[in-house]
């Protein structure tokens, strides 16, 4: 287990940024899904939107640190991979990574807009640094729908990786996976 | 040449002639603000929410000694919702309440007018609102009238009305003590 990637490999913190926020990420979905669709006397009508803009900050600022780390780190190995195949994951990672920062600037804005701040669990709040007037309808609306292509687009995503690890029966996912036995013959490798 | 421009003077003074001059227009004073649309209704039966509507036009024909004779329309922006509190203006906007999506504009045409007392009266009219079409009755107060100070003649008023929010197909359970809105009006036209 290696904290950095290898050309083998994706090290600990990949895999953590990438699994934490991979479940984060889905279950804000669901939650704000479903938490929009309650009625007025339910105790998750406020507590929903409470969870949902406190985990989104703290999502944010993981996205921020995963970009410098990727942008910091050497790409495991995708010599196998065919032209097309490394240019559409690279095409849908950017695309995830894109989105995903736009839900977040659109979801900070519907709260934000009015001039409220954003209570991230009682620990800290994010003031507003953009009011503008009924801006939270568009923000609304591109959250929603930057949300849904995001999701979509994971799913792609996750159909892609069960795809290269059951017929193409390559390392693709098993390199994401913790707990992996590396490879011998990698050790010297990690400057490819 | 000439003549036939006076001709065209002669015409066009008839027509304005021909209008009765005692009753006149009045163009509420949006562009200066000089005219509020404003709600409030019960929070759980502990307060008042207070909101208005911010962008909404209207004119008036009123005749001082005949204001039996007042007519009044006015068009509001039913997106323009403003409670001060961004998300829950994005749930008003909603199905739930508004729909602005399938309803973007509310309207107030009256269909008679008649006096109460020195100064208050009772317009009577259609509002449409939420897609349905209903009378109210507004009781009016007559504020005041007058030269201002930059070359305009002015006419105010206040408006009061109160309706059930379900009456207009909104039926979003707000519980038992917020079934009823309030709505207040300011409005000072300015003489065309």
């Amino acid at each position: 287990m290696k904290m950095r990637n290898s050309g083998q490999a994706y090290g600990v913190v990949s895999q953590a940024l990438h699994w934490g926020m991979a479940i984060v990420a889905i279950c804000l979905f669901g939650l704000g899904l479903w938490m929009t669709s309650l009625t007025y006397y339910d105790v998750w009508y406020t507590r929903g939107p409470y969870l949902h803009e406190g985990f989104g900050i703290l999502l944010a600022a993981g996205l921020v640190f995963r970009i410098f780390w990727r942008i910091g780190s050497v790409t495991p190995d995708t010599a196998y991979l065919s032209n097309t195949e490394r240019l559409v994951s690279l095409v849908v990672h950017w695309s995830l990574y894109t989105l995903l920062a736009v839900a977040m600037v659109s979801g900070y804005l519907i709260s934000t807009a009015d001039g409220h701040p954003i209570n991230v669990f009682d620990w800290f709040s994010v003031p507003s640094f953009f009011k503008a007037k009924g801006l939270e309808e568009q923000a609304g609306a591109i959250h929603f729908y930057a949300s849904i292509i995001m999701i979509a687009l994971a799913a792609l995503h996750t159909l892609a990786a069960l795809k290269h690890h059951f017929l193409d029966r390559d390392q693709t996912l098993t390199r994401m996976l913790p707990f992996q036995k590396t490879p011998q013959t990698t050790e010297q490798d990690t400057t490819t | 040449m000439k003549r036939k421009l006076l001709i065209a003077l002669s015409v066009v003074a008839g027509l304005g002639l021909s209008n009765p001059v005692a009753a006149a227009e009045y163009l509420i004073d949006s562009a200066g603000s000089h005219a509020s649309i404003n709600f409030r209704i019960i929070h759980l039966g502990f307060s008042w929410l207070t909101g208005r509507f911010d962008t909404f036009s209207g004119a008036f024909n009123f005749e001082e000694g005949n204001p039996g004779n007042s007519t009044i329309t006015v068009k509001i922006d039913t997106a323009s919702v403003n409670s001060n509190h961004g998300k829950r203006d994005n749930h008003l906007r909603s199905a739930d309440f508004l729909d602005v999506a399938s309803f973007p504009t509310a309207t107030f045409v009256s269909t008679s007018a008649s006096t109460t007392g020195e100064r208050t009266g009772i317009v009577k009219g259609n509002l449409t609102l939420h897609g349905v079409t209903r009378e109210i009755a507004i009781d009016v107060e007559y504020i005041g009238g007058g030269n201002d100070p930059w070359g305009n003649f002015r006419q105010g008023f206040a408006g009061t009305t109160s309706f059930a929010l379900a009456d207009f197909g909104i039926d979003y359970d707000l519980g038992p003590a917020s079934r009823i809105v309030e709505m207040s009006l300011h409005v000072e036209g300015i003489r065309q």
